[in-house]
C-alpha cells in the first residue's frame, strides 16, 4: 500500500470497497423503477400495489426541515434505487456457496460468517448491499417457531403476517424519509415470535452500503407475539467514498401482550472526512409500537457514525402497563451532526417510559437531542423519567437539548434532567499520571460518561461499543 | 536517580519555583516541607509532567532530561504521582481504571498485559497487605469516597503500579490516625533499595511513622535548608518564620 492509502486507511477502519460486480438498476425515481424492485423481488401484487400507493403519496410530500442540522437538496433522480451483488441471483443454500468475496469483506468487518454459529450463538441475516446473503442459525429458530428472514422471503411466504402489521406503526403518510422509504425499499429483516416463546438467542443483522450512490432502503418488521421476548442487535460499517449516500430505513416493532422487544443499535457508517467531506446521511425513522397490555420495547442505540444522522426510535404505550424504553448514546466529532432523540406517547393506563440520552461532542460538532414526552388524556398515571446528560470537548463544538412535553393528564409523573459538562483537563491529568495516553484517557472518561447506556448492551455489542466510542473521539482532544 | 537542577517555574508569569536543586539517589527518601504557597505542590506537578506550567532548567530521571517528555510517559518510566485531590472519573469503575492504567504500563515496558484473574489476585494482595477493604475497588472511581479512602486508594494505585520515584502530595492531610497509618505502612512496606520517594507535607506528623533520610524546606520556591529528620521535628516547634 501507499503511504497515502496506508493513512486513508487508518482514517476509517471500516473504509474499502467490495469489487463485485453488481446488478444495477437506472438511477432515478419512478414508477418504472418501483415496478423493476417489485419484480426483481417475486413479489405479489398487494405488495407492489402498497408501493405505488406510497409513491403517490410521496409525490404530495415534502422534506421535514425543523431539524437543525441543514444538507445540501438530495436530487432524488440522480440516486440508485437497487443495486445487489451478482451472487445472489442463484440464491447460495450454504455458507459455502456464498461468493468468496462476500466472506472476505465480512472478514474485514471481524464477522467470521462461519465461526459465527459455533462462537456466538448468534443467527445473522446479513444485508450486503440491499440483498441478504446469507442466513444461519435457522434450524434452531424454526424450531421454536421464530421466523426470522430476509423481508423479502416473508412477503412470499408469510404474506397474512406481513400485510397485517408492515405499515401498522409507520403508516405509508407518516413523512418523507418513512413514504419513501415504502415506496423503494429494498430488504430487511424480518421477525416474528409466536406466542410464549422465549426467542433464544440474540438476532443480528449487519447492514453495509457498498456500491456507489445507491441509497439504502431497509425495511425491519419485527412482531413479538403474546408473551414471547426478543432481543435484537443491529450493527453497521459503511465503506470510505466521497459521495454522500443516503440511508433511509424503516424499522417498525410490534409487542402484543406481555411480550417484549429489545432493539440495540451500534451504527458506524461512514462520518466524512475530517474537514467534512463525504459521509453517510442516516435518515431513520424507527417506532415500537406496545399494542398489548404488559408490553415492553426497549430501544438502545449507540450512534457514532453518518455525517448527519437525523432518528427518533419511538415507542407508542398503547396497552395498559406498558413500557417505553429509550436508551442513547450520540457521538458527534469532526463536522458531523446528530439530531437525535425519541418520541414516547403515552396512551394506555399505568404506562411508563424512561428516557437516557448521552450526547457527546467533540471538534466542529454539533449534537441535539429533541424529545417528545405526550401524555394522553386517557392515560392515567403515566410516568416518565427523562435523563440528558452533555458532555462536550473542547470550545468549537455543540450541544443542544430539546426536550417538548405534552401532559394532558394531571395524574402523570414527569421529571427531567439535564446536565452539560465539558470533558475535564484535570481528569484527564489524573488519567495521563497513571499511564494511559491522551486518546486512552478520553475513551475510559467517555465511556464512564455513557454506562448507564453501554450497560443496556448485549455483553459481546458493550465490548465493541466500548472500542467504537474511543475509536470515534480519536484526535479529538491535545 | 533523579536530579533536578536550577528548576523554576511559572504560571500564566507569575513565577512559583525560582532556581531549586534537588537530588534523590535510588533507595532514598526524602521529606519537603514547608509554609503554604511555597511551590509544593507546583514541584509534584511539574515533576509529573502536568501542563500549563513555564518551565525552565533540568530534571534528570535515570540521566533523561524529563522536561520535555508528556505525562503518561513520566508515569510509565516510574514516575507515581499521589495526588493531593484525588479526581473523582463517574461511571469508571476503579478496577477498571487501574487495570487499564497498570497494562499500559506494562506494555510500554514491553510487558505481558496481566489478564482480568491475574490482575485480580494482584489488587487482592496488596488491598489486603494495606488493609484496605476492597469493596472500595468496585465503586466508580472516587466517586463518594471519603477523604480517608480517596488517599488509601491513591496508595494502593501506587502499590499496584509499583513505581520507582513516589511522589506523594501532601497526602497525610485531612486524615485520622488509622488511616495515616495505613498511608505510611504503605510507603515503609514499599521502600527498597531501588525506591525513592518525595514526600511532600505540612506536618511532622507523618515523619513519625515514615523516616526520612533527608528533610528539605521550600520557601519562596527554593530548598533553604536541608536536613535530616531532626529537623522536622525542630520546624514543628519553631514554625517557618525562624528560618526566614
Amino acid at each position: 500500500m501507499k503511504q497515502k492509502e496506508i493513512e486513508k486507511s487508518k482514517e476509517y477502519k471500516y473504509g474499502f470497497v467490495t469489487d463485485i460486480e453488481t446488478i444495477k438498476a437506472p438511477k432515478g425515481l419512478n414508477e418504472k423503477i418501483i415496478k423493476f424492485i417489485s419484480k426483481i423481488k417475486k413479489e405479489p401484487k398487494w405488495m407492489l400495489d402498497w408501493r405505488l400507493k406510497a409513491f403517490n403519496r410521496l409525490k404530495n410530500l415534502k422534506e421535514p426541515n425543523w431539524q437543525k442540522p441543514k444538507y445540501p437538496k438530495i436530487n432524488y433522480q440522480d440516486l440508485y434505487y437497487y443495486s445487489a451483488p451478482k451472487s445472489s441471483k442463484n440464491k447460495p443454500k450454504s455458507l459455502d456457496e456464498v461468493d468468496p468475496k462476500l466472506i472476505e469483506t465480512y472478514k474485514k468487518l471481524g464477522i467470521p460468517l462461519q465461526e459465527q454459529e459455533k462462537l456466538a450463538g448468534v443467527a445473522v441475516d446479513a444485508v450486503f448491499d440491499s440483498v441478504s446473503v446469507a442466513t444461519t442459525f435457522k434450524d434452531k429458530l424454526t424450531e421454536k417457531g421464530i421466523i426470522f428472514c430476509p423481508i423479502s422471503e416473508a412477503i412470499q411466504k408469510h404474506p397474512d403476517l406481513v400485510k397485517k402489521y408492515l405499515g401498522s406503526v409507520i403508516p405509508i403518510t407518516d413523512h418523507y424519509f418513512a413514504t419513501l422509504n415504502s415506496a423503494v425499499f429494498t430488504d430487511g429483516s424480518f421477525v416474528y415470535v409466536p406466542k410464549g416463546v422465549r426467542c433464544p438467542m440474540e438476532l443480528s443483522t449487519y447492514f453495509r452500503i457498498n456500491a456507489s450512490e445507491t441509497g439504502q432502503f431497509e425495511r425491519t418488521l419485527i412482531i413479538a407475539d403474546k408473551g414471547s421476548y426478543v432481543s435484537y442487535l443491529e450493527g453497521c460499517t459503511a465503506p470510505m467514498r466521497d459521495e454522500n449516500q443516503l440511508h433511509a430505513a424503516n424499522v417498525e416493532l410490534i409487542a402484543l401482550d406481555d411480550a417484549e422487544i429489545k432493539y440495540s443499535t451500534v451504527q458506524n457508517w461512514y462520518p466524512g472526512d475530517k474537514d467534512g467531506k463525504g459521509g453517510i446521511y442516516n435518515f431513520v425513522t424507527k417506532r415500537g409500537a406496545c399494542r398489548g397490555k404488559n408490553s415492553k420495547i426497549s430501544w438502545t442505540q449507540v450512534e457514532t457514525g453518518s455525517a448527519i444522522t437525523w432518528k427518533y426510535p419511538s415507542c407508542i404505550l398503547q396497552g395498559d402497563n406498558s413500557i417505553g424504553e429509550f436508551y442513547s448514546i450520540a457521538i458527534t466529532n469532526n463536522h458531523q451532526k446528530a439530531d437525535t432523540g425519541t418520541k414516547m406517547i403515552h396512551l394506555g393506563k399505568n404506562t411508563k417510559s424512561k428516557i437516557i440520552s448521552k450526547g457527546i461532542s467533540a471538534g466542529y460538532a454539533d449534537n441535539t437531542y429533541r424529545g417528545l414526552v405526550d401524555i394522553n388524556k386517557k392515560a392515567l398515571n403515566a410516568r416518565n423519567y427523562t435523563q440528558c446528560d452533555s458532555l462536550l470537548m473542547g470550545n468549537k463544538c455543540g450541544a443542544h437539548t430539546v426536550p417538548y412535553i405534552k401532559n394532558k393528564n394531571s395524574s402523570s409523573v414527569i421529571e427531567h434532567e439535564a446536565t452539560t459538562s465539558k470533558i475535564n483537563e484535570e481528569q484527564l491529568y489524573y488519567c495521563n499520571q497513571r499511564g494511559l495516553n491522551q486518546e486512552e484517557a478520553v475513551g475510559l472518561i467517555v465511556n464512564g460518561f455513557c454506562k448507564e447506556v453501554l450497560q443496556q448492551l448485549p455483553m459481546e455489542f458493550a465490548v465493541e461499543a466500548q472500542k467504537l466510542v474511543g475509536i470515534s473521539l480519536e484526535g479529538s482532544v491535545g | 536517580m533523579l536530579e533536578i537542577k536550577e528548576l523554576k517555574a511559572s504560571i500564566n508569569t507569575k513565577s512559583i519555583l525560582q532556581g531549586l536543586n534537588l537530588s534523590i539517589k535510588p533507595g532514598e527518601l526524602h521529606a519537603i516541607m514547608g509554609p503554604n504557597g511555597s511551590g509544593k505542590s507546583t514541584l509534584a506537578n511539574v515533576l509529573s509532567g502536568k501542563n500549563g506550567y513555564k518551565i525552565s532548567g533540568k530534571i534528570y530521571f535515570n540521566g533523561e532530561n524529563l522536561v520535555k517528555i508528556p505525562v503518561e510517559q513520566r508515569a510509565q518510566k516510574g514516575i507515581f504521582l499521589a495526588f493531593q485531590y484525588p479526581l473523582e472519573i463517574p461511571g469508571v469503575n476503579t478496577n477498571i481504571f487501574l487495570k487499564t492504567s497498570l497494562n499500559s504500563i506494562r506494555k510500554s515496558k514491553g510487558e505481558k498485559e496481566l489478564d482480568s484473574l491475574d490482575f485480580l489476585k494482584l489488587v487482592k494482595e496488596k488491598s489486603s497487605e494495606l488493609g484496605i477493604d476492597e469493596k472500595i475497588l468496585s465503586r466508580q472511581l472516587n466517586v463518594g469516597f471519603s477523604g480517608g479512602e480517596k488517599k488509601k486508594n491513591e496508595i494502593l494505585q501506587m502499590k499496584i503500579l509499583d513505581p520507582v520515584l513516589s511522589i506523594l502530595d501532601e497526602t497525610d492531610s485531612g486524615l485520622d490516625i488509622d488511616a495515616l497509618r495505613i498511608i505510611a505502612n504503605g510507603v515503609n512496606s514499599s521502600r527498597d533499595k531501588k525506591k525513592s520517594f518525595l514526600v511532600i507535607t505540612h506536618y511532622q506528623r507523618l515523619l513519625d511513622y515514615i523516616k526520612p533520610d533527608f528533610v528539605h524546606v521550600l520557601s519562596n520556591g527554593k530548598i533553604i535548608k536541608t536536613g535530616c529528620g531532626e529537623l522536622a521535628e525542630e520546624l514543628e516547634k519553631t514554625g517557618y518564620k525562624e528560618l526566614k
